[in-house]
């Protein structure tokens, strides 16, 4: 398990990778926390010429409330999101998600940043960004674009960042009036990997009724994506067992779910129904 | 003489070194100058070599030698195979691939550079190529036929064997019902947490090998590789450091071992190789392999009249160590904890283009007790009863010891009843029953598994092994006074540093910190066995206590001669030997301490025992004595030592009953443990935290089996499961509690009593698991379920799908 060779630079600033990324477009990659490349690299799955580790630029990990926004600097890692006191209080799907990645040594290392920006199937920060309808801020040697999660993410390991770009930066809405969250998942009982997450987002009317909602699924095909039958099911709708039901049942329309070795397309559709219902009900049970 | 140390929960004397991080593995041995070897393995099956090219590779900077199949083929003799059978078909399977490759992962060609990321680079230089060849991987299409695997061979089949006793036919035709059941048992990767290693080193001037491997048998890896590469043996010293799990895939020797022996003597340099997990999961022994078919033939009051097993094995490739004897350890044990009149096995064993199977913790025993606990499940669904009822039906009952079965064995000694009333009770079984019956008419889905196991241990006689069944000890008392122990087993995490010196400081009356145990280094010990077959107490540990009354009969002269009085009037206690006078005196003063404190001793010269008035000496006082040897008995030799090898005269059988409690989610299949009991009896316990230990690994690797692992092939004999991505061992999260106990029916076969209890977990479990999954899904007419259970099976089943 030892990778093909490659260079190693650890810039101090966000300039800096910038600069020599774009020394090497093709061949640099960037690394955070290193828990998706690294094993890729090991498996000489991916054998980058150049590692830009970017986790050592202290200007990149950071939770901030501003204004109305949640930021989230890229190479925050997935243990300081899951017990941020702050996002507990305004944001606490973020920590629930984080909670269920890896393990300690995992959470302790790997970043939020690094999760979105390498788009595995089964990651699970893919499917709290789109339920909670993130931006993400790529800066690049052109300077910095915004991107909607909802576009972020384009195929298996694929993304909109383009050559030379670095994931800077996570921003989320702050969620307002009253609201509840809920991340269900099925881990891989090897990789502990999402076969099947479910992450939603439910802002509720003053009579109960759903406000709107945001719902994330991940594992279940080639990339996450935003179950917006489910959404606009729930919108507007008096929450009890049927509507959530019936909104559930709509989790994979227009999915291609992937069957692998442990579980097939319509095991993996089936539990996204059943996670939707649950997560939902969750959400309901915990909203304030 | 009262215990101080033996019986008692005494903590684990290797734990603050493997906590801390300090103990060494292979992997920490870091000598001077040395190479490192990666292996260019094949990714193919099957496969033609037509040629292969090492040009560029040896051009490399930093690579100093290739070795390929042609430059060893009449160098390194053919990889071992102790297992011997009637027609055994056996495979010339050399340390490197030469003509043709016959399994993914199969070495080709050993790569020495002067660092490991030079060498691995180095692999990918090398150009081989193949012609591939049609692949079979199932083994019973192999059994038909399918592409022919080995050219001296017409087909793929490597014995045949049927086994048991009674008239199998007359025991069907007699009874009242059979019922039939197909039953899988699928191959797993034993996945030691450290995986294999060697560190090789040759001095040529001495014309010394040493060898560091990560082996649960040093001794018997010495005597191979030194046959293998043409060493004389005493000049092969085999070192086993710290190694970290084997679980059977190291009692073996590889490929590697020898290869690493040899290279280190052909560039007269250190030369190591640390398997990757990926090489673990390719090309170290996988464990059971077996697809077949239980008959079982029984009365209507739920008698066994007699049991029939056909099967499968799936060796793989070519034979390791072990590979064709572990189907006939299956048949050995198929009489499970039953009288059961008449049974026969029938083996077909074949080639497949596979990583060889092993010994796999349990090593066909786990597979003999599914087989049966699943076919007394099967008994008692056919004649809806209880199944427990249908096992205490048929159990022995404990004055029938030694019981004979119809496999051939004699039992030792057991309560199963005794076993499963504690278990039932623990569990609260009739209340587990009721609960149930609530649940399923609430629509829960609750299941309850037993299994009232019974296990072959303690391997074993010499007359039933291939290589010697005894182990061998040595215990002497140093001039300082501190004891040391040679154990010829090889413990790699059993706690035998702990055992065995909880076993001499009691024997001996000193401080349990007062001996050390040392293992693991041929130059060092004694010839020895090994650790396997949970064998090292019960034989180990026996050859130890032994070993120690031989040492106190002399001690006992020397005594006499320095208390100047017979040895009949001396007492021993607490370490002290005292004149019956003084005895009551000398009682109860606990344990002896060294004459030569350590940090004090000045002088070269040590202080002679002073005798003169004094009514007790303690046994160190006699070790010092001994060793100044002034004023000795007559024809006395000096020194206070002993060597005992123990020959057991029968395998010990342990056993139990585990009591498995599930839900299913009955939407999504998932399965939950609710509880999970066990009362486990290894006979007489040395220390019951490290039988806990072995029997919480053990379940574990049970979960592991039932529910989660499977090494899979896919048709082109591609190794699908070659990560730890994507092959599951369970993790804490998948675990439950343990409720466990124990009963205590000592073993007649050894004087401690012990009977083992390394497998005990692996083997008594899986069944309780499986029919607690099968039980809670009996609503939907399910009778058995293969391994592993995997939720999306269960949602077909409840969901009609």
């Amino acid at each position: 398990m030892i990778p093909a060779q490659f260079d190693y630079q650890a810039p101090a600033t966000l300039e800096e990778a910038v600069s020599l990324l774009a020394g090497d477009p093709d061949g640099a990659r960037v690394l955070a926390g290193g828990h998706s490349l690294i094993p890729a690299m090991k498996l000489r799955l991916a054998q980058p010429q150049l590692l830009v580790d970017i986790a050592r630029i202290k200007s990149l990990a950071y939770i901030r409330e501003e204004g109305d926004q949640i930021l989230i600097g890229a190479t925050t890692t997935h243990y300081q999101l899951e017990s941020s006191d702050l996002l507990k209080q305004i944001c606490p799907l973020l920590p629930a998600c984080a909670g269920n990645i890896g393990d300690v040594q995992v959470r302790n290392k790997g970043t939020i940043g690094g999760s979105l920006a390498h788009s595995d199937p089964a990651g699970d920060w893919p499917a709290a960004a789109l339920a909670l309808g993130a931006e993400l801020a790529l800066t690049g040697p052109n300077g910095e674009r915004a991107v909607k999660a909802d576009s972020f993410f384009i195929d298996l390991l694929t993304t909109d960042i383009q050559p030379g770009e670095i994931l800077r930066e996570i921003r989320f809405k702050k969620p307002s009036g009253r609201f509840g969250h809920a991340y269900q998942k099925v881990p891989h009982p090897a990789s502990g990997y999402a076969v099947v997450g479910v992450a939603v987002h439910l802002g509720l009317n003053a009579d109960g009724s759903c406000s709107s909602a945001g719902v994330g699924v991940t594992g279940v095909s080639t990339k996450a994506f935003r179950a917006q039958g489910v959404e606009s099911a729930l919108a507007g709708v008096t929450l009890d067992d049927q509507t959530i039901a019936a909104a559930a049942a709509r989790v994979c329309d227009n999915i291609n779910a992937t069957t692998d070795l442990y579980a097939s397309g319509d095991y993996r559709r089936h539990l996204a129904e059943v996670h939707t219902r649950r997560a939902i009900k969750s959400a309901l049970a915990n909203a304030k | 003489m009262p215990n101080k140390y033996v019986g008692q929960r005494v903590k684990r004397t290797e734990d603050p070194r493997l906590i801390k991080g300090l103990a060494h593995y292979v992997d920490d041995i870091n000598l001077p100058g040395t190479l490192h070897v990666a292996f260019v393995r094949s990714m193919y099956a099957h496969a033609k070599i037509t040629g292969i090219d090492t040009s560029v590779a040896l051009s490399t900077p930093g690579v100093l030698a290739i070795y390929t199949g042609a430059d060893v083929a009449d160098k390194i003799g053919p990889v071992p195979c102790a297992g011997a059978l009637p027609d055994l078909k056996v495979p010339d399977h050399r340390v490197l691939a030469k003509d043709k490759v016959y399994f993914m992962g199969h070495p080709i060609a050993a790569v020495v550079a002067t660092d490991r990321y030079i060498a691995r680079d180095a692999c990918e230089l090398v150009m081989v190529d193949y012609e591939e060849l049609p692949v079979v991987t199932d083994v019973e299409e192999a059994a038909k036929g399918g592409p022919v695997i080995h050219d001296a061979w017409t087909d793929n089949i490597a014995y045949r064997l049927t086994s048991g006793e009674g008239d199998i036919d007359a025991a069907f035709s007699a009874a009242d019902r059979v019922v039939k059941q197909r039953v899988l048992h699928q191959r797993l990767a034993p996945i030691a947490m450290e995986p294999r290693g060697v560190l090789g080193r040759y001095f040529p001037g001495e014309e010394e090998l040493t060898l560091w491997s990560s082996t649960q048998i040093p001794h018997l890896m010495r005597t191979q590789v030194a046959l293998m590469i043409g060493i004389p043996e005493n000049k092969l010293r085999v070192i086993t450091p710290e190694v970290g799990g084997g679980f059977g895939s190291k009692l073996n020797v590889y490929a590697e071992e020898a290869l690493l022996g040899w290279i280190s003597m052909q560039l007269a340099k250190p030369v190591k190789w640390i398997e990757t997990r990926r090489e673990n999961i390719q090309a170290t022994i996988h464990g059971r392999g077996q697809i077949g078919e239980v008959e079982i033939a029984f009365k209507n009051d739920g008698t066994i009249n007699g049991l029939r097993y056909s099967v499968f094995a799936d060796l793989g490739a070519y034979h390791q160590l072990l590979t064709p004897a572990i189907p006939t350890l299956t048949g050995l044990m198929l009489s499970g904890a039953y009288k059961i009149p008449a049974i026969q096995m029938n083996i077909t064993a074949c080639f497949t283009n596979k990583m060889a199977t092993d010994a796999y913790r349990g090593a066909g025993r786990p597979e003999a007790t599914y087989i049966v606990e699943r076919a007394l499940d099967l008994v008692a669904q056919d004649l809806g009863v209880d199944p427990a009822e249908v096992r205490r039906k048929n159990f022995p009952a404990p004055s029938e010891f030694p019981f004979h079965t119809a496999t051939g064995l004699d039992y030792d000694s057991g309560d199963y009843e005794g076993a499963l009333d504690k278990a039932q009770q623990m569990a609260g079984y009739a209340k587990l029953r009721e609960d149930q019956k609530r649940a399923r008419e609430e629509g829960r889905l609750i299941g309850i598994g037993i299994s009232t196991y019974v296990e072959i241990c303690a391997l074993g006689p010499s007359q039933a092994m291939p290589a010697g069944g005894w182990e061998s000890a040595t215990v002497r008392i140093e001039p300082t006074g501190k004891v040391t122990v040679l154990t010829g087993a090889s413990p790699h995490g059993q706690g035998q540093e702990t055992s065995f010196a909880q076993i001499a400081a009691d024997e001996l009356g000193v401080n349990i910190n007062d001996v050390t145990v040392i293992h693991g280094d041929t130059g060092v010990v004694q010839y020895g066995i090994g650790t396997f077959g949970s064998r090292a107490t019960a034989v180990g540990g026996t050859a130890v206590f032994v070993a120690i009354q031989k040492l106190k009969e002399k001690a006992d002269k020397i005594a006499a001669h320095m208390l100047k009085a017979d040895a009949s009037r001396l007492s021993f206690e607490g370490g002290k030997y005292s004149l019956q006078q003084a005895a009551a005196a000398a009682a109860g003063t606990g344990v002896s301490e060294p004459v030569v404190p350590v940090a004090e001793a000045p002088a070269a010269a040590l202080p002679e025992p002073q005798t003169e008035g004094r009514s007790s000496l303690t046994i160190q006082e006699i070790a010092l004595a001994a060793h100044i040897a002034k004023d000795l008995p007559p024809d006395t030799e000096p020194g206070l030592s002993a060597t005992y090898f123990f020959e057991p005269k029968n395998f010990t059988f342990p056993f139990g009953t585990h009591i498995a409690v599930v839900e299913v989610d009955r939407e999504t299949g998932d399965i939950e443990f609710l509880r999970y009991v066990a009362v486990d009896d290894c006979g007489r316990v040395i220390n019951p935290l490290l039988v806990d230990g072995q029997v919480h690994g053990g379940i574990v690797q049970s979960i592991g089996q039932a529910l989660y692992e499977e090494v899979v092939y896919n048709e082109d004999g591609q190794l699908v499961t070659g990560t730890l991505m994507d092959y599951a061992i369970p993790r804490a999260s998948h675990i439950p509690n343990f409720e466990l106990d124990r009963t205590e029916t000592p073993t007649p076969v050894n004087p401690l009593g012990v009977k083992g209890v390394g497998e005990a977990g692996t083997i008594g479990a899986t069944p309780a698991i499986v029919g607690a999954v099968v039980d809670a899904l009996a609503p939907f007419g399910v009778k058995h379920l293969d391994m592993p259970i995997k939720p999306e099976n269960v949602w077909r089943i409840i969901n009609g799908h």
